[in-house]
């Protein structure tokens, strides 16, 4: 098994089992959501209504509505496609190029930052679907045959490539999610007791059961999705760029874009996945999984990825300047000192200056400083492209169609709208879907453990009845498995023994017939053979389980011969105590 | 006689690699097993070949790339010769830069669903299909390792019952066929 460094902090906090790691993930969907939930889901629907209700207002009545004007004829509804597609980034990012750099850290956060990937997407396509005006006819983007002499769809727009990018970009990120999700639908499906549940569980799992061969091509579409998703997520948000650079507009039509606009998108992504996990982690009580250490690697890719932005910004003014061009040089003046200086100034603070303060260790291994910078950088990234957008247009070649932007009610009643929607999606998805990708997160218990670490792992019961403990095999422990496996060897008995043993052994714990028999495989450690056994020796309820102590369990040890030590180590007893109330 | 199941079942993915190649090297053969996640090295002790999805990707990959570079070649070069601010698309090879991103995006759409399709296909896991494990903890904490007797005909029953409790399993099961 891959050795992680002792000095690296551990991924997975305090001392968790496999069964743990379970339970603590398909607790929040096994049991009732908490009042907050309600709460919140309640807020988002009606802000989501709301929205629903402005898009729909604005389909009735036209582009009109918004507060687009002769100059300005781009603005919050392309500002919020970009903010959106841009916070979208995060979440492939993590899964597919921290997976192809083997960043066992990613396992934390992964699905849910996937799932803020596709419902961001959803929410940056509705933009685009909106701002065309007719969107009955939306299919015209398109290649498909149509009577109007055989028109084809412009493959020389970017805006096409962006048709392709984004729809490529949202159905392989929903498959690359999907096949994560099968494994840990089936793990939920297997706990499940309500049949409508079970059964729902049981569609969204495929039947999935976990077979060698399965997992093999599991690991391996996993590593090819991550390898061909990775250039996808650079590709979209540069031909999202492509959309701006490849125009004759000042402000716009620099070579910098593809890298400023990425590099931006993956600052943006990760702000909002800090914003959704601190909730997350905190309400979910998933702690143990999602850490300061995590907090802080984000921090850090918040915090380089902030920086290239700062120096992209930097750039873009020093090449306005360079270049001579006097409308290019008037179009960046004009953002850091004209009417609309106040967005530019909102821009460089929240985005240039704040994650610089990410240097300090203090501040980003601070959970409540983390929250509070990420919705500042949320807002600067907003703000970013409203800058790039709206004033570069606002004063064109033209001063005679020079123009002041301001919003309309329907601008902000979709944009707030679609923060409801996205809520909404989110609430459900954390209240339905495990969060973590359980399956990926126990493959790291052994080496990114606090426990394996340490040097004990899995706590009581981890050492086999072999004395192995799997992580490796040097010498001391050789000498382990002799000791125990002394101690543990059980003497033949003679038939009278035995007979002897059993008697005394039920004096003590009592009797019962076969036929008030409990299901002693509910037994953690008790299979269908062993509770043949059990039953063999006249155990058949829980009430006498309940009563063993250490010298039942030898007497059962001697009766049974299979599990030496193993009755006491699992604790049956209290096991049983537990099942006789339920 | 019957066809017997055993499933050993451990509750520690390197206790039932241990006990896997234990059972291997005396020659007996393991028919599946079940976990709850990847047991890395497994494969190679029970005989479970390389998958060969990633070829196919390749494979679903070129067709996207040879698809898109078709379409495009028809829609914008030979059915409707679309002129662009007066520079009109001559030959595909001329214009070919502004066709990269389509074909690029359309090459990634083919190979991933593609992938996901067969992988889905391959595995019999698709919607409404009923799951397969022999017991509900395989998906938890539970390792489960399926040997047939009518595989391993050279031991009897018996023997490979004293085999596999001689592994690190924590229960054991049997079934019938």
């Amino acid at each position: 098994m891959h050795k992680e460094s002792a000095i690296r902090e551990p991924l997975i906090l305090g001392d968790k089992t496999f069964k743990q790691i379970t339970d603590d993930v398909c607790r929040p969907i096994e049991n009732q959501a908490p009042r907050g939930w309600y709460i919140l889901i309640t807020i988002a629907t009606v802000i989501a209504l709301y929205g629903v209700g402005c898009i729909l207002y604005l389909i009735g009545e036209g582009i009109g509505t918004w507060g687009l004007n002769n100059a300005v004829d781009w603005a919050w509804d392309i500002t919020n496609f970009v903010w959106w597609v841009g916070i979208g980034h995060a979440g492939t990012l993590i899964s597919a190029v921290l997976l192809l750099f083997r960043q066992k850290w990613r396992m934390a956060v992964n699905r849910s930052a996937e799932a803020m990937t596709i419902f961001a997407v959803i929410m940056a396509a509705i933009f685009p679907g909106i701002h065309m005006g007719r969107i009955w006819v939306s299919y015209w983007v398109l290649p498909l045959p149509n009577q109007f002499g055989s028109l084809w769809v412009n493959f020389n727009s970017p805006l096409l490539w962006d048709v392709f990018a984004i729809s490529t970009y949202f159905s392989v990120s929903l498959v690359f999610w999907y096949i994560g999700l099968i494994p840990d639908f089936a793990t939920i499906r297997d706990r499940m007791t309500k049949p409508l549940t079970k059964k729902i569980y049981g569609l969204l799992s495929f039947g999935w059961s976990g077979r060698a061969k399965h997992w093999n091509r599991f690991e391996i579409v996993s590593l090819v999705l991550a390898g061909i998703a990775t250039p996808l997520v650079f590709s979209v948000h540069s031909i999202v760029s492509f959309d701006f650079a490849t125009s004759v507009i000042p402000g716009w039509h620099t070579t910098i874009f593809p890298p400023y606009f990425v590099a931006g998108a993956v600052f943006s992504g990760f702000a909002m996945v800090q914003t959704l996990m601190l909730i997350v982690r905190k309400v979910m009580h998933l702690e143990a999984y999602i850490h300061t250490k995590h907090i802080e690697y984000m921090n850090i890719v918040i915090m380089v990825t902030g920086s290239i932005v700062g120096v992209a910004y930097l750039t873009e003014l020093f090449m306005a300047w360079y270049s001579g061009v006097e409308y290019e040089s008037y179009a960046f003046l004009n953002r850091a000192t004209g009417p609309m200086a106040w967005a530019y100034w909102v821009m460089m603070t929240c985005n240039v200056i704040s994650p610089q303060l990410m240097w300090v260790k203090k501040w980003r291994r601070s959970l409540t400083f983390t929250f509070i910078l990420s919705i500042v950088v949320n807002i600067g990234m907003w703000f970013e492209r409203f800058v790039i957008i709206v004033t570069s247009l606002y004063r064109g070649h033209m001063p005679a169609s020079w123009a002041y932007f301001y919003p309309t009610w329907v601008d902000v009643g979709v944009f707030v709208g679609t923060i409801g929607i996205f809520t909404v999606l989110y609430l459900l998805y954390a209240r339905y879907f495990p969060v973590l990708a359980i399956s990926e997160v126990k493959t790291i218990l052994k080496s990114s453990g606090e426990n394996y670490k340490d040097g004990f792992g899995a706590g009581e019961g981890y050492y086999g009845a072999d004395g192995s403990h799997g992580h490796d095999h040097h010498e001391s422990h050789d000498e382990v498995v002799e000791n125990t496996k002394h101690e543990e060897t059980v003497a033949e008995l003679s038939e009278e023994e035995i007979a002897k043993n059993k008697s005394t052994l039920l004096d003590r714990i009592g009797t019962a017939e076969a036929s008030e028999a409990d299901d002693l495989k509910q037994i953690s450690g008790v299979g269908p053979v062993l509770e043949k056994t059990l039953n063999s020796i006249g155990i058949f309820k829980f009430e006498q389980v309940s009563k063993m102590t250490s010298e039942e369990y030898n007497l059962l040890d001697s009766l049974t011969k299979s599990f030496p030590g193993r009755a006491e180590r699992d604790n049956w007893a209290a096991q049983a105590t537990e099942l006789m109330t339920k | 006689m019957a066809d017997k199941i055993i499933y050993a079942m451990y509750d520690d993915d390197d206790k039932l690699l241990d006990g896997a190649r234990m059972l291997v090297s005396k020659g007996v053969h393991v028919n599946e097993v079940f976990s709850p996640m990847p047991i890395h090295g497994l494969d190679d002790v029970i005989g479970v070949r390389h998958t060969r999805l990633g070829i196919a990707s390749f494979l679903y990959g070129l067709t996207g790339l040879m698809l898109a570079t078709l379409g495009m070649k028809y829609f914008m070069i030979d059915d409707w010769m679309m002129n662009i601010g007066g520079k009109p698309s001559f030959s595909y090879l001329e214009n070919l830069p502004a066709f990269i991103p389509i074909t690029f995006e359309f090459t990634v759409l083919c190979a991933a669903h593609g992938m996901a399709i067969t992988y889905l296909l391959r595995n019999k896991t698709l919607p409404g299909m009923p799951a397969s494990n022999p017991d509900p903890r395989t998906t938890d904490d539970m390792f489960v390792m399926e040997i047939r007797t009518a595989e391993n005909t050279k031991y009897s029953a018996d023997d490979l019952q004293s085999m596999v409790k001689s592994t690190a399993i924590v229960e054991l099961d049997e079934k019938t066929v």
